[in-house]
């Protein structure tokens, strides 16, 4: 069983050492496996990104990790901690076994490099050795393989739509063939049509590749078609985490009951509308509209 | 293509109506050079060299104003832009191309080194925002906030009269020809540093501040934090990814300065009495010398354009943005 394990993140918490300090990641355990999609799901702010980043040692000052540690089983057998790494050791270990695809279709590409630059950046940083003709064709076979075509390698980012801007950045995550793939709402930005693509996308890259992927979301309906196992969050917490037909069919948790409820149903009765206690001022408001 | 042209377009127009506005201007104002020529050396003409003084300035008042004009735009692309009568009736475009290379030599040089080292370091500021290097910013600051000709005058006192290291005014030694050799270089650099050293401590904690405030935006966009993802080198993220972003305002910037170069140097030629084209518009102002004024207008009027020009095709050059309208 462990050596199916990939990632395992023991009691990782992050704060923001802002007044008063801000715990956004607290004491989470988390374990993902060999070539699962693992869903994050939870409401803005409840630390999903965060962690993600932490993971990734991504994270930006006023944000501390204060405890925990990310240990990432690689294929050759090897366990790397991730917070003992020195920033070489990092920057050798980001892309090439970890990637990641953004939140932000719209700025995750530099807007003044063309495409072709951006995803041969990452051969010329981990393949020194490649010649820069198999740069170039490498790149163009991977902007290929999502649909974009290798004719785009010299298109700048403003030249794409929305949806061509997340594929590109799907087919960089994949440029080193990593073994997970952290995926932060990539489908937020997008019409249901493009996003519905982008999931089958990335459903059927990793059927090929066989990768993992955490994907962080909070579309739990989307979640509980895609992933293996979802892992329910609130205020830093993991309230939750079960294979996806166990989580839908049983919730444990109060809170992901409520969650599962506040999504509308196609059938069925009009549901109540969930928000969290505290003076409703929405209410008396409109109210007073009439 | 028709972005080039409508540009073109642009500029042609603008350098039309400087050009017009140049030739009303003098117009408008109480008097002619004529009579200020005659009222500085009053009685000392007799009335027929007033005659031949007026034709020569082309104030024979029989033609109208419209023939005037096109007179005017003939001698203009003639190169002639009448004559000085505060230097000795000598040719404008003489007296102004003797002045220009100083300032343009001396500013240009000092405005390069000033954009190139204050973005710089404003980079490197920004991308290490909250470290000690932020200590810089006040002191740059500072020393851009101190009225110029205060500072002129400190670096004279300091490095000139009391240790003698520069000399403390004109741009070569006195009694030496302008010439190419190494000694004359050699003087040049010497006179020059002073003035070029303060104009370049006055004008780098804009450049710095400014770089610094951009990079801090830029290095909260996502591509930032992609590039860090992807494992490239620290180098590499500062200069391709947010560098490169963040200069983008502070190209056009450098652009607007170079536009003023040939202009806005006055204080610094004053203070360093520097034979370049800042005092002479100030002489020219202060002996009424109106020819001098005119052609120096329109000298700055024109740098100011071909600035912006260059400022247009940098910018298109370095973000493909502004090239979509090509399309």
């Amino acid at each position: 069983m462990t050596t199916d394990d990939l990632l395992t993140v023991s009691q990782f918490s992050v704060s923001y050492d802002v007044t008063p300090p801000v715990e956004a990641v607290r004491d989470v355990s988390i374990t993902v496996r060999r070539g699962e999609i693992l869903g994050l799901a939870g409401e803005s702010g409840c630390g999903k990104t965060t962690l993600a980043y932490g993971i990734q040692r991504l994270l930006k000052p006023p944000a501390v990790i204060t405890s925990g540690s990310a240990v990432f089983h690689d294929e050759s057998g090897d366990d790397i901690d991730i917070n003992t790494m020195d920033d070489a050791q990092m920057r050798a270990f980001r892309w090439e076994k970890a990637s990641m695809v953004f939140q932000g279709a719209m700025n995750a590409l530099n807007p003044i490099i063309t495409i072709g630059a951006q995803l041969q950046d990452v051969f010329s940083t981990h393949r020194p050795a490649m010649t820069r003709r198999d740069r170039k064709l490498e790149s163009g076979r991977l902007l290929d393989l999502v649909g974009v075509g290798s004719a785009r390698l010299r298109s700048y980012p403003h030249e794409l739509s929305g949806g061509m801007r997340q594929r590109v950045m799907i087919a960089m995550a994949l440029a080193l063939k990593p073994q997970l793939m952290i995926m932060d709402e990539p489908t937020t930005a997008l019409d249901v049509l493009v996003q519905r693509e982008i999931i089958e996308q990335i459903s059927d890259l990793r059927a090929e590749f066989g990768f993992s992927v955490i994907f962080i979301t909070h579309d739990l309906p989307l979640l509980l078609e895609i992933s293996d196992r979802i892992a329910v969050m609130r205020e830093g917490r993991i309230v939750e985490i079960d294979t996806a037909r166990n989580l839908y069919q049983n919730p444990q948790n109060d809170y992901t009951r409520r969650l599962l409820a506040s999504f509308p149903s196609l059938t069925g009765e009009r549901g109540g509308f969930v928000r969290r206690p505290g003076p409703s001022t929405l209410a008396t408001d409109a109210g007073g509209m009439f | 293509m028709r972005f080039f042209l409508r540009r073109t377009a642009f500029y042609a127009f603008t350098a039309w109506a400087a050009i017009t506005i140049n030739f009303f201007l003098p117009r408008m104002m109480k008097g002619d050079p004529v009579s200020a020529y005659l009222q500085k050396n009053q009685g000392r003409i007799s009335p027929e060299a007033i005659d031949s003084l007026r034709t020569l300035f082309g104030l024979d008042s029989t033609k109208s104003l419209f023939e005037q004009y096109i007179d005017y735009w003939q001698l203009l692309f003639s190169g002639d832009l009448g004559r000085s009568f505060s230097k000795g009736l000598a040719p404008v475009t003489d007296v102004i191309a003797s002045a220009i290379p100083w300032t343009v030599g001396l500013v240009g040089i000092a405005t390069v080194i000033s954009f190139v080292v204050g973005t710089s370091i404003g980079a490197y500021i920004g991308w290490r925002r909250g470290s000690k290097a932020d200590g810089i910013v006040p002191v740059a600051t500072f020393f851009s906030t101190v009225p110029y000709f205060w500072m002129g005058l400190i670096a004279i006192a300091i490095f000139s009269t009391t240790l003698g290291w520069f000399p403390a005014s004109h741009a070569y030694d006195k009694g030496t020809q302008p010439s190419f050799t190494l000694e004359f270089a050699g003087q040049v650099i010497q006179h020059g540093f002073l003035p070029a050293l303060t104009l370049v401590i006055g004008s780098l904690g804009g450049w710095i501040l400014g770089m610094r405030n951009m990079m801090i935006t830029v290095l909260d966009e996502d591509y930032v934090t992609v590039a860090q993802a992807k494992g490239l080198k620290p180098s590499r993220v500062l200069v391709n990814y947010a560098a490169r972003n963040a200069s983008l305002p502070q190209l056009s910037s450098f652009a607007m300065s170079l536009g003023f170069i040939v202009g806005g140097t006055l204080v610094m030629e004053l203070v360093f009495s520097y034979p370049g084209a800042g005092k002479l518009l100030l002489d020219a102002t202060t002996a009424k010398d109106y020819p001098l004024m005119q052609g120096l207008f329109l000298v700055i009027t024109l740098t100011v354009l071909v600035a912006n020009i260059l400022a247009d095709v940098a910018y298109a050059i370095l973000d493909p943005r502004t090239r979509q309208m090509e399309a």
